[in-house]
């Protein structure tokens, strides 16, 4: 451009990206590098000024350590494997039926359920006196005590891969549902459709091979957060011996300081075994590649079909209707007095439970609607910055800077946010609600990223260049056009940081030496006692905060633009 | 902003405003990675409509993008453009006092029809005196009352008018015009453009119409440029075009 511009806003806007970039990289190469030195015997302050292969020697000699990381490994890739299986095959047998329409209604709300908060969910629903063997009992399964068989928390991690399906297929969907247009699937479909293919086969071969593609960094990420998550796999995995991430938080927290040397090889460890699994996939989609090619073009009209539209059908609403029964399990939970084993229906309903909970509940819910409110705050003003600096130079960001996004989301937490606790120590920065905001803004911020890019980059540029033509900078353009016409997405993209905020456990834990305490640590520190009544109660208040964000997100835009047509549909 | 005095607010809409000279392209020549794209040398005169036409893909809107500061950096520009004894392409483009009509209507979604309206008037006047004029303005094109109404809920017809209107109100010192027809079904297009030119003729305003339909072009009662695919015909038969327009 010729006259370049200058003002306080567009230099303000200019510095967007390089926090962005600085906020995102710096913690986790220096999480790494904190993790790295303890691993290898140095940490003086706990006496460790030799490097040495002790820390790994121990490990190595640790009971159980094969199983752990054969665990983590398997869990997975498996998750992941079901999960895009599902997602896939339900895009191909549904794309153009009103289930389609529906479920997608349902993905923002599915998508707030925090982790932690489906994990308890599914264990209630599906546990040997859970609702869901209640139902059948005692008349169809015979069971007028609960059976014998160890759920959750069986040795094979079943409940756990459950556990993660559930919460990875909408997340998937989500993505996969942005992806499509750019590969103009509906044309392709209808092509293909109008060219003898039936509706999966038509999807397979004519859409994936591009979809593909366009969704392999969330399909990363999901492996990364599959293999590596700590909370849900506390709550549903087995527990002798546990996945090797909760197992990396548990040395952590060993009142034996000198377990963090072994820890820190772990954790070193996990970020190994998630670049395995990384790598494995990798091959694995190279083989589908290597056997799918020549199918594309052998002409076969129905190939997958029945059986594509079936699982397609049937495991996607399996998944869905899951989560749902879990929610309601967990409803009537919290409001159970005395619920003895075959009867499905709890008598009397009771709010004694609440009230119960109330005390402890009140400062949790507080704390963690600050940490959300900051987190989401600061992280949607860097999204914005960002995507106000592409468009004002009109060039978007390249491949290299959404690899930069995605960091926090493909090196397991666990390695990173571990070796940033032992940076915090050794740097005494006190722990507290400013380091937990930014653990925080870690996970948030891509995800509103993801959620607000593409309706900021479709906005219509004319838009600011009629606001120009009349007369107002960049400044005026940004605050009296740009931001009022996105409204609606941004106060989404805010919702989605707060959901994700809210469901954080590893880094509040963490960060927050303990003394943080939100919704999701007591949710998930409660899943493992036994009180089935407060957990639910916890659980539930950590996924009203969500849900509330949401309503918010999709009323506040209607009542401000109630009497304007053109922004409400 | 700008460097000729500010005496814009208190003059009604339709009222002539002072000329302030002649819109120049100046020998400007638009290349897309080093190549030539579309060149232009013209001088429009107060109350001229030049049209540059042309088939689609030559570059017409490019120029009109240079022109009013939006060219994308993939581009290169020589030349300059100017308006009277102001050279436009070296301020930012909220400072150009360049009104655009576009295809579109592009009244803000957000804002009612009289917020669409106020939203280009400038700030030295007064509530009052931004109120009677917006009235004025409504009246002007038949659509006194329509004030309050949200965009979404005009016709097609009344959206063009309140969008020139909302261009007008800004006191531009010259007009792009990006094919501001196109979208008009058959009747309303003879009706929009004589109301579009009509008001460049009584603002006494130099406007650059860019589009591909000849009937607007000769609505349009000015010089035409045609311009040829650079492709097809290198940029000196796009500038022997441009040397008719200058005359």
């Amino acid at each position: 451009m010729a006259a370049a511009d200058t003002s306080t806003f567009s230099r303000l806007v200019g510095l967007a990206p390089a926090l962005t970039v600085l906020l995102l990289v710096a913690p986790v190469v220096a999480g790494l590098a904190g993790a790295a030195a303890p691993a290898f015997g140095w940490l003086p302050v706990l006496g460790g000024e030799q490097l040495s292969l002790a820390p790994w020697v121990s490990l190595a000699n640790t009971p159980g350590l094969f199983e752990m990381l054969v665990l983590s490994f398997t869990t997975g890739l498996i998750s992941t494997a079901l999960a895009l299986t599902i997602v896939v095959l339900f895009l191909g047998a549904f794309a153009d039926s009103t289930a389609f329409v529906w479920l997608k209604r349902l993905l923002s709300p599915l998508l707030a359920v925090p982790h932690a908060a489906a994990a308890i969910g599914l264990a209630f629903l599906l546990a040997p006196s859970g609702l869901a063997m209640r139902l059948v009992s005692p008349a169809l399964s015979g069971h007028a005590t609960p059976p014998d068989y160890l759920f959750p928390g069986d040795p094979f991690g079943l409940a756990l891969i459950a556990g993660l399906v559930v919460k990875e297929v909408p997340f998937l969907l989500l993505m996969s549902l942005s992806a499509l247009p750019q590969c103009q699937a509906d044309d392709r479909r209808h092509l293909a459709l109008s060219l003898g293919y039936s509706p999966v086969t038509a999807f397979l071969k004519a859409v994936l091979p591009s979809l593909y593609p366009l969704i392999r960094l969330p399909v990363y990420a999901v492996i990364a957060f599959a293999s590596s998550n700590v909370d849900v796999a506390m709550i549903l995995g087995p527990s002798t011996p546990p996945t090797l991430a909760v197992s990396v938080v548990r040395w952590l927290g060993d009142p034996d300081l000198s377990m963090r040397f072994m820890a820190s090889a772990a954790a070193l460890s996990q970020l190994g075994i998630t670049l395995l699994a990384l790598a494995c996939w990798w091959c694995l989609e190279q083989a589908v590649r290597w056997c799918a090619t020549p199918r594309l073009t052998d002409g076969r009209r129905n190939s997958g079909q029945r059986l594509g539209s079936l699982l397609g059908g049937g495991l996607t609403w399996l998944s869905v209707t899951l989560l749902g029964a879990s929610l309601l399990g967990l409803t009537l939970w919290s409001l159970a007095a005395f619920w003895p084993f075959p009867s499905a229906w709890p008598t009397p309903l009771t709010l004694a439970n609440w009230g119960r909970a109330l005390p402890g509940l009140l400062p949790a819910a507080l704390d963690t609607l600050w940490l959300a409110l900051a987190a989401t705050a600061l992280a949607t003003i860097l999204v914005i910055g960002c995507l106000e600096s592409e468009a004002l130079n009109h060039r978007s960001m390249g491949a290299s800077a959404t690899l930069v996004l995605y960091l926090p989301l493909l090196v397991p937490p666990v390695a990173f946010l571990y070796g940033l606790v032992q940076l915090q120590a050794q740097l005494s920065v006190a722990p507290g609600f400013m380091v937990v905001v930014l653990g925080h803004c870690l996970f948030v911020l891509p995800y509103v990223f993801l959620s607000l890019a593409e309706s900021y980059r479709r906005l219509d540029p004319r838009w600011a260049q009629v606001a120009a033509g009349l007369g107002h900078g960049p400044a005026a353009a940004f605050v009296r056009v740009r931001l009022p016409l996105l409204l609606a997405p941004i106060a989404t993209a805010a919702a989605v940081g707060v959901a994700v905020s809210a469901g954080q456990y590893l880094p509040t834990l963490l960060l927050g030496a303990g003394r943080l305490t939100t919704l999701t640590t007591e949710a998930v520190s409660l899943a493992s006692g036994g009180d089935r009544r407060l957990t639910a109660v916890y659980a539930l208040a950590q996924l009203l905060l969500p849900a509330l964000g949401f309503a918010l997100a999709i009323g506040l835009p209607r009542v401000l633009h109630s009497h304007r047509r053109a922004l409400l549909t | 902003m700008s460097q000729t005095p500010d005496t814009r607010c208190h003059l009604p809409p339709t009222s002539p405003a002072n000329p302030t000279g002649a819109l120049v392209f100046d020998r400007v020549v638009i290349s897309l990675d080093g190549a030539p794209l579309v060149s232009l040398n013209a001088q429009v005169a107060p109350g001229e409509v030049v049209s540059v036409m042309g088939p689609s893909g030559v570059g017409k809107s490019t120029l009109l993008a240079y022109a009013a500061g939006f060219l994308a950096p993939a581009f290169d520009a020589q030349g300059e453009v100017r308006l009277g004894d102001r050279r436009v392409t070296d301020l930012p483009a909220s400072a150009r006092r360049l009104g655009l009509l576009f295809q579109d209507a592009l009244l803000f979604p957000h804002l009612s029809v009289a917020g669409n309206l106020a939203f280009g008037m400038p700030s030295s006047a007064s509530r009052r005196e931004r109120r009677e004029a917006i009235e004025e303005a409504l009246a002007d094109i038949g659509l006194a009352g329509f004030g309050e109404r949200d965009p979404a809920t005009l016709s097609g017809g009344q959206r063009a008018r309140v969008a020139l209107m909302r261009t007008l109100l800004s006191r531009p010192q010259a007009m792009l015009l990006d094919e501001p027809f196109s979208k008009l079904d058959a009747a309303l297009r003879q009706e929009m453009r004589d109301l579009v030119f009509q008001r460049i003729r009584d603002h006494r305003l130099p406007a650059l119409l860019v589009t591909h339909d000849r009937a607007d072009a000769e609505a349009a009662a000015g010089p035409i440029v045609e311009l040829a695919a650079a492709t097809e015909a290198p940029a000196g038969a796009a500038w022997q075009g441009a040397r008719r327009a200058s005359r």
